[in-house]
């Protein structure tokens, strides 16, 4: 153990600063860049809390629905052995790679109203997804899911199977053991895989934009509203930037504090 | 030892990878294009407004094959956008955008070689998808309360245009969605997801067979003007400003043209 300590290796050290450097540097550059004067006056326009409430509404509901299905799907990658669970765990990774945008169109493709399924939704119960909140929501939770599989099923994946195994030979059915057992056991990673679920869907821009369009109020989160400020007012689009970051790291930190204290 | 040698090497040249990557929107490397003197081996880098993707890439072709040995790179993108990145010290050689002001803030900056000449003109039609399936006819069409109607964001070029366009007519349009440029409410109206949306004739034109575009008289009241400049900082100064003689050539009138652009 004690080699272990002792002074950390510069060759270590050295690209660890790099990297923390290049990844501060830029938002040291947001800071230094924000019209200070008028910040107050720029944050107490309507449409910036319209975004701020739509982007926090949207990413907290997006990641709920992760949960609910993304939970089980870890569980599946995890625990059942199927055939062709690898094919599965790849396609599942999929939206990661995807360009957003990219991802945007296939929904599109898929629930737009002219989708494959869109089209029956539409005429069967009236509803059209795409320029609508729940189409923001269906985006983000389709780009987001995969952070949390991921997260999620590297946790089971990490957990000791014999507690389960100890439990059903106890008597307890599987549902009773993922409840009582499994999902205990994997939490921290279930959180981590959420809030990491939560900040992307929070970021999210190139699948809204192409599947929800930009709307204010309706379809209009902070990263659509950023990027238009930037076409005409990039003073206004670092002062939305700094909102979004201060709220999305006082969630983050008070999370970590409340919950993760002991990860 | 040699290990050590080895990480720190790797370590330093992605430092210098950095470095280089970070003055650099593109991916090319520029420091390659700005000194050479010879005549072979060249990169011309021209911003231009998204509208203008189609035909520029053919004018570059033809440009090329008028140089041997030039290349010609191009950032199609949002007007604004790239008069951003040209007023932040962007290596570009010629810029062509899609409205005045957006060159205006480039020549304000003095990063303009010249007065900017506009070279073409653009015009709004409706785009409606294949087929016309909400019957579509007129400008005043839109402002039916079932319609959905897509629109470019007022803050670029073609959200102003419309914006006019609709002000002339005096009509209160309420769109489902403002988007961020006008591939993208082509996209919609391409895709059915849109009724209705306000683009450029010349994007009407390259998805036609997809989208049909209906002309409107009002679209007089909001013509686009493209200006394009050679750029103070270019690294290739002679070859930019032979660039935008060939655009203002009878060689570029006659691809604008035929794409569906106006001349000035």
């Amino acid at each position: 153990m004690d080699r272990a300590r002792g002074r950390p290796p510069l060759v270590l050290m050295l690209p660890a600063l790099v990297g923390l450097v290049f990844l501060v540097l830029p938002l040291a550059g947001l800071f230094v860049r924000a019209p200070w004067g008028t910040l107050g006056t720029r944050l107490g326009q309507p449409q910036v809390l319209e975004a701020l409430r739509l982007s926090l509404v949207s990413a907290t509901i997006a990641t709920a629905l992760c949960l609910l299905f993304g939970v089980p799907l870890a569980w599946l990658l995890a625990r059942v052995p199927f055939p062709g669970v690898r094919l599965v765990r790849a396609l599942v990774t999929v939206p990661l790679v995807l360009p957003p945008v990219v991802g945007g169109v296939a929904l599109l493709l898929v629930l737009g109203r002219r989708g494959l399924v869109g089209e029956w939704l539409d005429r069967a119960f009236g509803i059209t997804l795409p320029f609508t909140t729940s189409g923001v929501v269906l985006a983000e939770t389709f780009v987001a899911m995969p952070f949390l599989v991921i997260s999620v099923e590297g946790a089971l994946r990490a957990a000791d199977a014999r507690f389960e195994e100890a439990a059903a030979t106890l008597g307890a059915g599987r549902w009773t053991v993922f409840r009582r057992v499994t999902l205990p056991m994997a939490a921290p990673g279930v959180l981590a895989g959420a809030v990491l679920c939560w900040s992307r869907a929070l970021g999210e821009f190139g699948a809204t934009i192409t599947f929800a369009g930009n709307f204010p109020g309706r379809t209009q989160t902070m990263p659509l509203a950023v990027y238009l400020a930037l076409e005409t007012d990039p003073q206004a689009a670092i002062v939305l930037s700094l909102v979004l970051l201060a709220v999305s790291v006082a969630v983050l930190v008070g999370l970590r504090d409340r919950w993760t204290g002991a990860a | 030892m040699l290990r050590r040698v080895l990480v720190a090497a790797v370590a330093a040249s992605s430092l210098a990878a950095l470095a280089a990557g970070c003055g650099d929107t593109k991916d090319d490397k520029s420091g390659g294009s700005g000194g050479s003197g010879g005549s072979g081996g060249k990169t011309l880098t021209v911003f231009a407004a998204a509208s203008l993707t189609e035909t520029f890439t053919r004018l570059g072709k033809d440009f090329e094959g008028t140089r041997p040995g030039l290349k010609v790179r191009f950032n199609f993108g949002g007007s604004s956008t790239l008069a951003q990145q040209i007023t932040q010290g962007a290596p570009a050689d010629v810029f062509a955008a899609a409205s005045g002001t957006t060159m205006k803030t480039v020549s304000d900056a003095g990063d303009a070689a010249g007065q900017p000449t506009v070279f073409a003109k653009n015009r709004l039609v409706i785009a409606v998808p294949k087929g016309d399936p909400a019957k579509v006819h007129a400008l005043a069409d839109l402002a039916a309360p079932k319609l959905k109607v897509v629109l470019c964001a007022e803050q670029v070029p073609c959200g102003a245009a419309a914006k006019q366009a609709l002000a002339a007519a005096h009509l209160t349009v309420k769109p489902v969605s403002q988007e961020q440029d006008v591939k993208a409410v082509l996209t919609k109206v391409r895709l059915g997801e849109a009724d209705a949306g306000l683009v450029y004739r010349t994007d009407a034109k390259a998805a036609a067979g997809q989208v049909e575009g209906i002309e409107f008289p009002e679209s007089a009241k909001a013509i686009n003007s493209y200006p394009i400049a050679a750029l103070t900082k270019a690294p290739q100064s002679a070859l930019a400003r032979e660039f935008v003689q060939y655009v203002l050539s009878q060689q570029g009138r006659a691809a604008l043209s035929a794409a569906g652009f106006e001349s000035p």
